[in-house]
């Protein structure tokens, strides 16, 4: 039985569940991600054919993972309410610790595992004094980024240069066919944050702190312990992801990620991640560093001067959010 | 049947820094199935009396019987733990979650419980449970995976007092519940609450719309200045003559 609206519509059953599909699909907060992402691809490809090459996808996969663990874990945090500036910083001190532990004699394991407990024990420092001095994560995380940069830097200086022998670099960065290792560690990782995050109560409860921190405290949750696991989980990434780079380059740098910080919350923006907390994915997170690498090797192989780069992530992180509110407004206003 | 009152709160103190927020209140809900309405004006001691029940906050002086025993509310976990659930006003759910996960906050049901917070939500079980539960309370909804956002300001109250009655709570305490609502969504949430104390679930009802409360209130409470000044049975006065006590 049909009936025909005023707006001259036809609404069946079938037509209202495809209407609320719909509008369930383009009130996803990845939606703008998704659009722009078709459109790069589509406009790189038309003005340069051997993007869409075997070759060129490689490339980009294997260029992804690093960007792609530090936006991971920066958009856990925000969605959790918080922010970390110093991902960068320990992107570089946490391989620069490891190799520091392997020259004083430590076995690289060993070295490997300590360095990462470095790196989550930064997180949980920042987290501590953010939460228990009440402090924006914005200044305490600030001062980090300083502090780790400079401690990369002390260590560089202490410790010779030179990538040591006998480190187990298959481990994270062998090649199976021409893909890198650090892609499979990439999605790995990304599918137990997703299951985590999506799928169990501490997910829940992170939703819950970043979206509404005071509702979640009077149902009883313990925000603070939410919010620190958060900050270490952040951390801990942003070490494991410079340490892939340190692997990859096999020499230590301590400029290595610097920037990185920016580039991955641009990421998390535009795979749909809000700023005040609540709101946010794994997908997104993927989908913002996708992006973001899509468009440096598009430009690149278009032969576009790289000094735009930063230009285009400026304007895609704006239109992302642009896209998104319009794109959402107009879902929520649909009839459903 | 019990005379004992569900909860009892004897001499209860607090100060903030050098002010004197509650002084030596001792009052008793739920001797029965009843809704009492908690009133005064901005400041009365009405919010940190509820902070003290709801585990928000703990008194510096005093006590608080549940069922007759001394009982230790230290947060808001063993509020809820003693049957006591408190909505506030503005903070009552995440609004970019779901109906169903809102329900469950801080409570969720499990699989694989062993993994502690690691441990899988039981998602079919949230929704069904969810949907029951708002059918319980009136709330016919097409999906419990909505946001709340997309709710009214009553179907939010109305998915607020779901889930307390999903929890079996013993008393329920509603901050301003019927704030910024219009006239037809207040009267549901009335409806509500006389449903509640049908169900032999008590409330306390704290307003400063004395015309929301005196209509379905057992007992009316009247604070000033930290202090209670009139407990009052319905019918013991009118509505004029309470409103000129709260002033």
């Amino acid at each position: 039985m049909n009936q025909p609206t005023p707006g001259g519509a036809v609404t069946s059953p079938g037509g209202q569940r495809r209407r609320a599909l719909t509008k369930r699909l383009l009130l996803l907060p990845e939606i703008s991600g998704i659009v722009l992402l078709v459109l790069v691809t589509v406009g790189f490809a038309i003005v340069a054919p051997a993007f869409l090459s075997m070759r060129s996808v490689v490339n980009i996969l294997n260029i992804m993972p690093e960007l792609g663990l530090v936006a991971l874990g920066t958009t856990i945090l925000i969605i959790a309410g918080e922010f970390d500036l110093s991902v960068g910083s320990v992107f570089a001190l946490v391989p620069m610790v490891m190799l520091w532990l392997v020259n004083l004699g430590v076995p690289p394991a060993a070295a490997m595992a300590l360095s990462l407990m470095v790196g989550m024990a930064i997180g949980a420092a920042n987290g501590y004094i953010t939460l228990h001095f009440a402090i924006p994560s914005f200044i305490t995380t600030l001062g980090m980024l300083f502090i780790a940069r400079s401690l990369a830097v002390i260590l560089s200086n202490l410790a010779p240069p030179a990538f040591p022998p006998g480190m187990p670099v298959d481990f994270l960065v062998a090649r199976i066919d021409r893909v890198q290792v650090s892609v499979i560690w990439l999605l790995v990782i990304c599918a137990i944050a997703a299951v985590i995050l999506h799928r169990t109560k501490i997910g829940n409860w992170i939703y819950a702190t970043g979206g509404a921190q005071q509702a979640a405290r009077d149902m009883g949750i313990n925000t603070r312990a939410v919010k620190l696991s958060c900050f270490a989980a952040c951390s801990l990434l942003a070490g494991f992801a410079g340490m892939i780079q340190t692997f990859r380059m096999q020499a230590p740098m301590a400029s290595a990620g610097d920037g990185i910080e920016l580039q991955a919350i641009a990421g998390a923006v535009i795979g749909g991640t809000a700023l005040t907390g609540g709101v946010g994915s794994v997908l997104g997170a993927l989908l913002g560093t996708i992006l973001l690498r899509v468009i440096d090797t598009g430009m690149t192989m278009s032969r576009v001067d790289a000094n735009w780069f930063q230009l285009a992530i400026g304007v895609l992180t704006v239109l992302s959010v642009v896209v998104n509110v319009v794109i959402r407004g107009r879902a929520a206003r649909m009839r459903a | 049947m019990s005379d004992l009152p569900f909860l009892r709160c004897e001499n209860l103190q607090k100060w903030y820094g050098g002010v004197h927020a509650l002084k030596d209140v001792t009052l008793e809900f739920g001797r029965g199935a009843e809704v009492v309405g908690l009133l005064g004006d901005n400041g009365a001691g009405k919010s940190t009396l509820i902070k003290i029940l709801s585990g928000a906050h703990r008194p510096d002086t005093g006590r608080i019987l549940i069922d007759g025993t001394p009982a230790r509310i230290r947060s808001p976990r063993d509020s809820m733990n003693l049957g006591i659930e408190t909505i506030y006003q503005y903070t009552a759910m995440a609004p970019q979650m779901s109906i169903a996960r809102n329900i469950f906050i801080g409570r969720e049901p499990m699989r694989f419980n062993w993994l502690g917070p690691l441990g899988l939500l039981d998602r079919k079980m949230m929704n069904r449970v969810a949907l029951q539960a708002l059918r319980d309370v009136d709330l016919h909804l097409r999906s419990a995976d909505t946001p709340v956002e997309e709710l009214s300001g009553g179907e939010r109250q109305g998915v607020a007092i779901a889930r307390a009655m999903h929890f079996r709570s013993k008393m329920l305490i509603l901050d301003e519940p019927t704030n910024h609502l219009s006239l037809k969504e207040t009267t549901k949430v009335l409806d509500y609450v006389s449903a509640l104390r049908a169900q032999g679930v008590s409330s306390i009802f704290i307003s400063h719309n004395l015309h929301h409360i005196y209509p379905i209130a057992d007992r009316m409470i009247v604070m000033a200045r930290g202090a209670v000044v009139a407990e009052l049975n319905r019918g013991d006065l009118t509505i004029e003559e309470v409103a000129r006590l709260i002033v």
